[in-house]
């Protein structure tokens, strides 16, 4: 469709008129200025939700929100075209097979044996024997090796060395879905483990033998304790009302040595509700800090992040201070349950704060115990009530604790927000699905492939600087504080404000650090290199005027080109009260590639905006990352497929 | 840019044909002017009745004016108090934190006084035209928008030497009434009826540009709260009195040690340098976007926490640069 507007969502002032495309896979919008032809493309796996809006004078608008937080907003001039792209699109964005997913199509022209190493980067079994396991307490079992026990589990889990299968097969009879308790995490400095599972269909009297057994084969596997802590992750009043449906939760009289939790954590649909509040916070035009505190705190966003936080500490303290094992169910045990267990082990293990041993955490307690991706992220068109920001919710957390222990983790902010943008884009087959039975039924192995191996590949974009193994902070147990004004829990406006540059930091901290941590490396390759001629020179005895060291201009080096004037930063607009105020801002959408282009806007009335929108960025270099160009790199930030997150420095 | 006190125009509008001669006379040439006036136009007109008021249209014709509403001092120090009491409420309820923290409307006024002065910044560097900012007195809203437009327009306010000049002249000489804003701070018993985070207010905007442009301040946050603790209590003369005619009455110049003397002795000043700064000519814009404006974790929660980590990184930031 020719003669398309994008507008730059806050400001409908900024306007690129263009071209828009729709493929099988992506919405591609092309600008028509010449010089840039500037493409934004968004894939349909991300698109959310689409609002035909009431038909205006300059055409029909249509509003896409996408996933991954970006919201486009195109006008159509004729409102048939308008439909067509609208019907079109939700049809595109709600797939009914698997094969519609763009991993099918997606082709980074890897060869076949590239496709299965990327598979094989993160391996299970290697993650458990690094625990110390298998060993005197906790052994693998494959009694689920056809997923004849319990279909959403994997086929191999582990479990104490005392539960026998028959204990296993009789504990998953009496746990919601055949969830029965198996190991996240073992602590093998104190034997302390965390296990987790499904809620017990104890009702308001039933027992279980074998499930008692089970949870004794538990404590036993701790013999430096004699009990163990039940954590109940939901709200009590939720537990008990299971009851009443022949579900519920562990009666401390039935099950010897038990101390029972309940944590609160609210279920997926208040959490669905409380992630749609905070987006209609960030998409109010110009609020001011009154509206957007208070929309904030009426979210509960904040306030739900925390509460899984504040699980995990317990849990962690349970087991690095305690030395007590816990298990941790929900209802189903695969939302609330892998969000509590992934951040108590990110606290207890520096592994997990490594690169490598994120993506082994995230393989772990959510995609091998089969939290059920499909569903709560809509890879296909599904029960829109099962849709959930449960894994968003983890990876909120990790940032909130990389913020308060900056020099912990080997991974930096933008590793967190590509594997968010990816859980949703379909490109890779890790999280497709429910379940692990499912994958291989599909054989998504075979057919697609891994983002591991791709953001191993392009890990030097996604190191933190600060980052050192031998740090005191990163070694050892985590332990954050829990009251909100001693732990500052702060919006994350890096991932809900993913596409508008303008509200974050100018300056990347991070890619300054980065970018002086290479010219380093460089120079002492260089020093290396320089040695050794000057150790040959020496030998043949030349004179040393000869040898001349190439000197490097620093700024050259990095990008920082800071006589460069024309790239000056672009205010924002502040006055919200004059008509007549020409606020002659030529700032004109991101760009992240391109040399920045100021183009003047004429002086127009203004259409006042206090807030912050999408602005240049005083800036030289796009340090963006060394993707790979074959085809389907992040589309971030409103720019161009090829390009990913741009870096500005001053 | 010019900052004065409020012309005492009165409810007979009076005129004075020397002020606006000399307010005209930093025109440039076919160019209008623009005053900032930093109450609402509602308070603007209130203080007529008191003999204060506003420049006429009529009488200063080729000067446009905007109100950029910054809230009265006095209002500053109620403000102050419920954020520090907020961050003193060690419960664990985040809903509480949060209203709490919204009601205390301190980002409010962080958003209200950054906007004005990047709206002032705006007319000279986009306009190239002049300006004036006034409040009622002068000495504290003005000053907030001059020195802080000037952190925004020249690079050498960024510099340790230049934003120590910043400070004298735009808040020592220009007569901010240090003595009285900043005798008790948060925890005083009785109502002081000149108290206001005046000062403080500025140093927190300084501190969320320089969170934007991490590379663009030769000096970091803890110059910052260096000079916020000096502004309260201090064993340099700097700081006190409320103007120079009462700093030179009281000879602090012989009597007392300057806080300039110590901070820029290199083994002090050292602590105070942002190991990230690359001087740059550049105009930096922060946004005032409510998203972009964060609590100062580091004056607010200070106590509260330890510091350890977030020294930590700073730490490794700085063997980083030292060490290339």
């Amino acid at each position: 469709v020719e003669n398309v507007r994008l507008l730059d969502r806050l400001s409908s002032r900024k306007a690129a008129l263009g071209t828009l495309y729709l493929t099988a896979t992506h919405v591609i919008f092309v600008e028509n200025v010449s010089e840039t032809r500037k493409e934004t493309w968004v894939l349909h796996s991300q698109i959310s939700s689409i609002e035909k809006q009431a038909t205006t004078a300059t055409g029909c608008p249509l509003l896409i929100r996408c996933k991954n937080f970006q919201v486009i907003q195109l006008v159509i001039p004729q409102e048939r075209d308008c439909h067509d792209v609208y019907i079109s699109l939700i049809r595109l964005a709600r797939p009914v097979k698997y094969e519609e997913l763009y991993c099918f199509s997606f082709n980074p022209k890897l060869d076949k044996e590239e496709r299965e190493q990327g598979w094989k980067l993160v391996d299970l079994n290697e993650e458990y024997n690094r625990m110390g396991i298998p060993n005197n307490y906790w052994q693998i079992s494959d009694v689920n090796r056809d997923y004849g026990v319990c279909d959403s589990y994997p086929t191999e889990v582990y479990v104490p060395k005392s539960a026998t299968a028959h204990i296993i097969v009789g504990s998953s009879k009496f746990r919601s879905r055949r969830r029965f308790p198996a190991l996240s995490y073992y602590c093998k400095d104190n034997n302390a483990s965390i296990c987790r599972s499904s809620q017990p269909l104890s009702g308001f009297s039933a027992r279980c033998l074998e499930d008692e057994q089970m949870l004794q084969a538990i404590r036993k596997a701790n013999p430096g304790s004699d009990f163990i802590y039940v954590v109940d992750t939901r709200p009590k009043l939720n537990a008990m009302a299971n009851r009443a449906a022949g579900k519920g939760y562990e009666n401390e009289d039935n099950y010897s040595n038990i101390k029972f939790q309940f944590i609160g954590i609210e279920n997926i649909h208040v959490m669905r509700n409380s992630l749609q509040k905070m987006l209609e916070v960030c998409e109010l035009k110009s609020p001011s800090m009154s509206d957007f505190l208070w929309g904030l705190e009426n979210s509960g966003w904040l306030k739900h992040i925390k509460a899984i936080m504040d699980a995990g500490i317990f849990i962690a303290k349970a087991v690095a201070e305690e030395g007590v094992s816990v298990l941790v169910h929900c209802s189903d045990g695969w939302d609330r349950t892998a969000q509590v267990c992934s951040v108590a082990s990110l606290l207890l293990d520096p592994y997990y704060r490594s690169m490598k041993g994120f993506m082994v955490l995230i393989e772990k307690d959510w995609v091998s115990f089969g939290h059920k991706f499909n569903h709560r992220y809509g890879n296909l068109d599904g029960d829109p009530k099962e849709i959930s920001p449960v894994i968003d919710q983890f990876i909120e957390c990790v940032w909130q604790l990389m913020e308060q222990f900056p020099c912990a983790f080997e991974f930096n902010e933008r590793f967190l927000i590509h594997i968010q943008h990816h859980i949703y884009s379909c490109q890779f087959g890790n999280f497709l699905c429910n379940s692990q039975k499912e994958r291989r039924e599909l054989k998504i192995q075979e057919r697609t492939y891994s983002l591991w191996a791709h953001l191993w590949k392009n890990r030097a974009d996604y190191l933190n600087p600060l980052y050192r193994a031998d740090h005191s902070q990163t070694q050892g147990t985590l332990r954050p504080q829990m009251a909100p004004c001693n732990f500052l829990y702060k919006f994350w406006s890096g991932m809900y404000n993913r596409f508008e540059k303008g509200l974050h930091p100018r300056q990347s901290v991070t890619d300054y650090l980065m970018a002086v941590k290479e010219e380093t490396q460089q120079l002492e390759e260089e020093l290396e290199v320089l040695g050794e001629r000057l150790a040959n020179l020496q030998k043949s005895q030349l004179n040393d005027n000869k040898v001349k060291s190439k000197q490097q201009d620093r700024s050259k080096q990095l990008g920082l080109s800071t006589s460069n004037n024309s790239l000056a930063n672009t205010p924002q607009e502040y006055s919200s009260d004059l008509k007549s105020f020409p606020s002659r801002s030529p700032s004109q959408g991101d760009e992240e590639d391109s040399a920045l282009i100021l183009t003047q806007d004429n002086l127009k009335s203004s259409d006042p905006d206090l807030s912050a929108n999408s602005d240049q960025e005083s800036g030289v270099e796009d340090l963006s990352c060394r993707s790979p160009s074959g085809g389907g790199c992040l589309p971030s930030e409103d720019s161009g497929k090829d390009s990913d997150e741009a870096v500005f420095l001053a | 840019m010019m900052r004065s006190s409020q012309p005492l125009t009165g409810t007979n509008g009076r005129r004075c044909k020397e002020d606006e001669k000399l307010i005209n006379a930093t025109l440039r040439p076919g160019k209008r002017g623009y005053i900032i006036d930093t109450r609402s136009l509602n308070v603007a007109q209130q203080a007529r009745a008191k003999g204060g008021g506003f420049e006429q249209e009529a009488h200063y014709p080729q000067w446009r004016r905007i109100h950029k509403c910054i809230e009265r001092f006095n209002i500053l120090q109620e403000s102050l108090i419920k954020l520090v009491e907020a961050c003193n409420d060690q419960s664990h309820n985040m809903d509480r934190w949060l209203s709490k923290l919204e009601a205390s409307n301190w980002l409010t006024h962080i958003k209200e006084i950054l906007t004005a002065a990047c709206l002032a910044a705006q007319c000279i560097d986009r306009e190239g035209a002049s300006v004036l900012v006034h409040g009622t007195e002068g000495t504290d809203s003005t000053l907030q928008v001059t020195s802080l437009a000037q952190i925004i327009l020249d690079p050498s306010c960024r510099t340790i030497r230049g934003f120590e000049s910043l400070v004298v002249r735009e808040w020592l000489q220009a007569g901010h009434p240090f003595q009285q804003r900043c005798a008790q701070s948060a925890y005083s018993n009785s109502k002081q009826k000149w108290e206001a985070p005046v000062f403080l207010l500025f140093l927190d905007c300084v501190w969320q540009i320089l969170r934007q442009f991490p590379c663009s301040f030769e000096f970091n946050e803890q110059f910052l709260i260096m000079l916020f603790e000096h502004a309260y209590a201090s064993q340099f003369g700097t700081f006190l009195g409320n103007n120079e005619n009462e700093r030179s009455k009281l000879k602090l110049s012989q009597k007392t040690m300057s806080l300039w003397s110590w901070v820029n002795r290199s083994e002090e000043l050292s602590k105070f340098q942002n190991p990230l700064f690359e001087a740059n000519s550049l105009v930096i814009w922060p946004s005032v976007a409510p998203q972009s404006l964060q609590l100062w974790e580091g004056v607010f929660l200070r106590w509260n926490r330890p510091s350890k980590f977030l020294d930590e990184a700073h730490e490794e930031m700085i063997n980083i640069i030292k060490y290339n």
